[in-house]
């Protein structure tokens, strides 16, 4: 046991240690940082100095093993377009995309394993297959699409919600949140649903799947020939036995949502950290996007080992099997 | 999952029925399991002709549409925003209105869905190419190459998908001379696109590959010293192209919606020869205009467009899963 989790424990450093690197490759590709910084009087005396004291000097090796190094201590640098602390500048807006993210999380929950019972216990019929099929849509729509539609119709159109920006805010300490103002919810909800429908969908068909298979073995027939109630049968055994995966994927694809937030506060101008990157992709901030990069994978990185490792505890089939 | 699911054998009746191998090979496809699950499915058979429809409406285009939208010496400021043609300021032949350059909706979303299909079937095509190459030689070899591909791939798997398309996007633009920048454009949204794409090829290739490494006409060909090469690409190959094909078809769809998101954030193809992505994006600026009709078309197209291929996608996985039947 000790040893699987050392294991995941060492992959996951070495995957860090991977992400760092294309990290660091980042400013590579950039081109020479003192350009980027030094202004038109400086002299080659100057500029030198200044290489020499950022270390730009130094072997690659040294640099990289530098740039490790102050990113586990949360520096990522300076800002190219406002000079500002970079790491601040995410922490800042940190809580706006994890509000979206957990939110969107919720619905996508409480929505997708109801309409995943439905058409598991309704297979056949057509309102089962109907959502089947509407859940296809759903995973082809692009989320901006859906987002620009969701504009159109009830901001635009029908005039019901805000459409951009995230109303007002109250502050905790380094935590914003916007639950806690009438305004704040209601710039939420647009999108809230626009970042949770491909979730929605995908946990209805991991609900749908599962169901369909649990509802197959011998335990659910005997439990018919008891004679216990349909709905109980349903909701009481048959669910339960389906939730271990659901609540998996939920944890694993919450990094990949913190992600593909990204495109949803673009559309609607969410202020979290996602529109802040793409805003850097486009001022070519690459302190910014190098950090971006090194945070999401790292919470991505951390969420999987904990599902790997909350897996072999529950399951010990696991352990020798990897 | 073998070789047999994909061309189920000819049933007796078939054979005396066709004497000669031209119409035996017809009425093989007509009895084949995968014809017949197709016509139960009435939605997959009109995917599939909305689909084609789009596609050849598409790459026929030019014969037809009113302006070539990429030729700014055909856009005229002075049609600028004239709403579609069943509205009361409606004009000949701007069909679907015009946007705020005076480009034709209709024929900006034609040309732009070619864009999207070509750069959509090269990703695809590319990413094939570079995960099969890359899972036979991981799945037949093992060893060293085995853990270095796998490694690189867990290092690109825990990276979200769309942000390694983004960031390839946008630093391999970046590194380009600007003069390369616009006609460069589709090929750097290809790379990105297959980059954040192969490993997934590469793994289901490389799971198949080691499992038949072990099978015994594998050993026979080995026996004979048959070269690795053939055997990969004669012996084993053949068996892993089932969830391949499954897959490559569902990543169409994916493709396409990189390429459209990666526009969309102004990152893809630009203003000068716009994709669909590129289409919206412009267009939404002008949502709250009221001239809806430069966003809403183009995602009426490029909705259907990945619509229909996830639904025949969804479809063909259904439909090669012997597990299913």
């Amino acid at each position: 046991m000790l040893v699987f989790i050392l294991k995941r424990l060492v992959n996951a450093v070495f995957v860090m240690m991977a992400v760092a690197f294309l990290a660091f490759a980042i400013f590579q590709v950039a081109g020479d940082p003192v350009e980027m910084l030094a202004n038109e009087q400086m002299s080659q005396v100057d500029r030198d100095a200044l290489r020499d004291r950022m270390g730009l000097n130094d072997p690659m090796p040294v640099q990289f093993m530098r740039f490790v190094g102050n990113a586990m201590q949360g520096d990522f640098g300076m800002s190219y377009r406002n000079n500002q602390d970079v790491i601040g500048l995410i922490a800042e807006r940190f809580p706006a995309t994890m509000e979206l993210v957990l939110v969107a999380t919720l619905i996508s929950l409480v929505v997708g394993i109801p309409l995943g019972i439905l058409t598991a216990i309704g297979r056949g019929r057509w309102y089962a297959e109907g959502l089947q099929f509407l859940s296809i849509i759903g995973v082809s729509l692009p989320s901006f699409v859906v987002g620009i539609m969701l504009i159109l119709v009830f901001s635009v159109i029908l005039g019901w919600s805000p459409s951009f920006g995230r109303g007002e805010v109250v502050d905790f300490g380094w935590w914003s949140t916007g639950l806690l103002t009438p305004s704040g919810r209601a710039a939420l909800v647009l999108p809230a649903i626009s970042l949770s429908l491909y979730q929605i969908t995908l946990i209805m068909r991991l609900v749908r799947a599962e169901m369909l298979e649990v509802l197959r073995t011998d335990f659910i027939k005997f439990a018919r020939a008891r004679g216990i109630p349909r709905h109980r049968i349903w909701f009481r055994h048959a669910l339960r036995n389906c939730l271990m995966p659901v609540v998996t994927m939920t944890a694993m694809n919450v990094g990949a949502l913190i992600a593909f937030a990204l495109i949803t506060e673009t559309v609607f101008q969410w202020p979290g950290m996602g529109m802040l990157f793409i805003q850097a992709v486009t001022f070519l901030d690459f302190p910014v996007m190098a950090a971006y990069l090194v945070i999401i994978s790292f919470i991505f990185v951390v969420l999987n080992t904990m599902v790997d490792i909350s897996y072999a505890i529950i399951d010990p089939r696991l352990r020798s099997a990897r | 999952m073998s070789r047999q699911y994909q061309t189920p054998a000819m049933t007796p009746a078939a054979d005396a029925r066709t004497p000669s191998q031209e119409t035996g090979r017809r009425v093989k496809w007509r009895e084949s399991e995968i014809y017949r699950s197709f016509r139960r499915r009435p939605a997959t058979v009109a995917a599939s002709v909305l689909l084609l429809f789009l596609v050849v409406t598409a790459f026929l285009s030019p014969l037809y549409v009113p302006q070539n939208p990429y030729d700014p010496a055909q856009l005229d400021l002075l049609n600028a925003e004239i709403p579609p043609i069943w509205q009361a300021d409606g004009q000949w032949p701007f069909i679907l209105g015009t946007d705020s350059q005076g480009r034709d909706v209709l024929s900006a979303i034609l040309y732009g869905s070619r864009v999207s299909i070509v750069i959509g079937i090269a990703a695809v095509a590319l990413s094939l190419v570079v995960g099969i190459t890359f899972g036979l030689l991981a799945g037949f070899y093992g060893g060293v190459i085995d853990t270095l591909l796998m490694r690189l791939g867990d290092v690109l798997l825990s990276i979200p998908t769309i942000l390694v398309a983004i960031l390839v996007s946008s630093l391999v633009r970046q590194a380009l001379p600007a003069s390369l920048r616009d006609v460069g454009a589709a090929g750097v949204l290809v790379l990105a696109i297959v980059l954040s794409s192969w490993v997934q090829y590469a793994r289901t290739v490389r799971a198949q590959a080691s499992v038949e490494r072990e099978k015994e006409y594998v050993l026979a060909a080995r026996v004979l010293h048959v070269p690795g090469r053939r055997i990969m690409l004669g012996h084993i190959l053949p068996n892993t192209l089932t969830p391949i094909f499954v897959a490559a078809t569902l990543n169409f769809g994916m493709a396409i919606l990189t390429e459209a998101t990666l526009s969309f954030l102004g990152i893809g193809m630009p203003p000068g020869q716009p994709s669909l992505g590129t289409l919206i994006r412009l267009g939404n600026d002008y949502l709250f205009s009221g001239s809806w009709w430069i966003v809403v078309f183009p995602v009426m197209q490029l909705s259907l467009l990945v619509v229909t291929v996830n639904m025949i996608g969804d479809w063909l996985r259904d439909a090669l899963n012997p597990k299913l039947r």
